[in-house]
């Protein structure tokens, strides 16, 4: 490892993967550094994005990293009635459930491939920070610590992300904004393969949701999230999870489990600082009502890099010239759909199960042309008159 | 003072993003606390999603 890069980037998950192979095909020097031993595991994730965001950032999408195609989702309330969302046009993909130990592999190998230097089982001690002004990180290898400065640092240390709070940034997640969450990957269950099914209510799941996420034949990730205010003991992810198991997939066999934390808060307050990028999970970035992150994180890990690109060019790498970064993601769609989304989520978590009920079993089978929590809600909204009295709040989210 | 049950830990990360005063740390597989910092507060015990975290007596 050199002690000067132009980018250096803490985190070898898809935003740091997107941001160090952007910054290399742009000619930057890149060190890519990741405290694991190993890039992708242990798995960290329910592994469904949607059909369209995925293409965005390849021509060919490698079947490999597929583990099943979506067709549709299913909604289930807290009484059991079932409604199922279709695309408007039937055999369309509306998504994939991802094999996030191959994904995140390939991206790291497309990483080294434009030429970014990679380092596991490294990780940063510490920022360097001198007036004010990050300037890199104190990195121990093997035991060994080294200074390594950069013109950027582009933090994607995702949801335990520490080197924002080094330089100064508070990052804490409030405790009921931080989904806690338990995931199984099952075997010989019966299941839809080509849906994901999502369980909603306060006993099921206090202030998130049950999902199954289809793997592969009798195979899914079948997990649950509920606020971290609503967990402790005998009440925790994994006791919601094991119950949910015990009645629905008594037969079923458990060859994984998987947990982890999902922010669902609103986005850090500024996300760059003086030679500092903070992208995807790190940033708090990830979806408040579904908690799916990949995307966002590969964007913003790409939008970053090319930000840096211009910054280097310009030889100014001040906040000033980095902020076009912020103002860019949350301009975006992206941007748009974690504004609207956190304001749907501080709604729903307030309603208990007889208006989920309600609103729910307006509803049997949704058209949709455009699969999102927008066009959901905005479904759900026609259909039950009175909450749009209700919702009025998110009215112009809608408009 | 903050126990860590490492035979219970599934060194996710949840603790560390929920801690205010930044005591809690990730390393690999391996979880750490600055007993320095740390209040005892428990906002890490709660969120755990297995229970790995306790609060006991100092001796």
């Amino acid at each position: 490892m050199k002690s000067n890069y132009d980018v250096l980037v803490i985190g070898g998950g898809p935003g740091g993967a997107l941001a160090a192979k952007t910054a290399a095909e742009n000619g930057l020097s890149v060190c890519l550094i990741e405290k694991r031993p190993a890039i992708g595991v242990p798995v960290r994730c329910a592994e469904g994005i949607g059909e369209d965001l995925i293409h965005e950032f390849f021509d060919e999408v490698n079947p490999k990293w597929i583990s099943a195609d979506i067709k549709r989702a299913v909604l289930i309330s807290p009484d059991g009635q079932k409604v199922t969302l279709d695309p408007s046009i039937a055999g369309n993909e509306v998504g994939y459930v991802l094999d996030r130990k191959t994904f995140d592999r390939d991206l790291i190998w497309m990483a080294a491939g434009a030429g970014a230097e990679i380092y596991v089982k490294t990780r940063a001690v510490d920022a360097i920070v001198k007036d004010g002004i990050v300037q890199g990180a104190r990195i121990e290898q093997g035991g060994v610590e080294q200074d390594v400065y950069a013109s950027i640092v582009i933090a994607a240390d995702g949801v335990e992300s520490k080197f924002a709070r080094w330089c100064d940034i508070n990052s804490t997640v409030p405790l009921r904004e931080l989904e806690t969450c338990a995931q199984y990957l099952m075997t010989d269950i019966d299941i839809d393969n080509e849906a994901t099914v999502f369980y909603v209510g306060n006993e099921i799941s206090p202030g998130g949701y049950v999902w199954i996420f289809p793997k592969g034949d009798r195979t899914a990730n079948v997990g649950i999230g509920i606020m971290g205010n609503k967990s402790g003991d005998g009440h925790r992810a994994k006791d919601y999870l094991d119950a949910f198991v015990q009645k629905t997939f008594p037969e079923g066999k458990t060859i994984e489990l998987i947990i982890g934390g999902v922010s669902v808060c609103e986005p850090l307050a500024c996300t760059v600082a003086d030679g500092l990028i903070i992208v995807g999970d790190a940033a708090r970035l990830s979806d408040p009502i579904t908690g799916g992150g990949i995307y966002n994180a590969m964007y913003t890990g790409r939008l970053a890099a090319e930000v840096a690109t211009e910054a280097i060019s310009q030889k100014n790498c001040s906040k000033e010239s980095l902020i076009v970064y912020d103002e860019t993601w949350r301009n975006s769609k992206m941007g748009d759909a974690l504004a609207r989304n956190y304001q749907i989520k501080e709604l729903f978590i307030t309603l208990d199960d007889t208006v989920l009920n309600t609103i729910l079993n307006s509803v049997k089978k949704i058209q949709m042309t455009e699969f999102s929590t927008r066009q959901l809600v905005r479904e759900i909204m026609n259909f039950n008159p009175k909450l749009r009295k209700e919702l009025k709040s998110l009215k112009k989210y809608f408009e | 003072m903050l126990k860590i049950h490492r035979e219970v830990c599934g060194y996710c990360g949840a603790c560390v993003s929920v801690c205010p005063e930044g005591s809690l740390e990730l390393i690999d597989a391996f979880l750490t606390v600055n007993t320095e910092t740390c209040k005892s507060c428990k906002i890490c015990v709660k969120v755990c999603p297995l229970g790995a975290l306790e609060v006991v007596d100092e001796e």
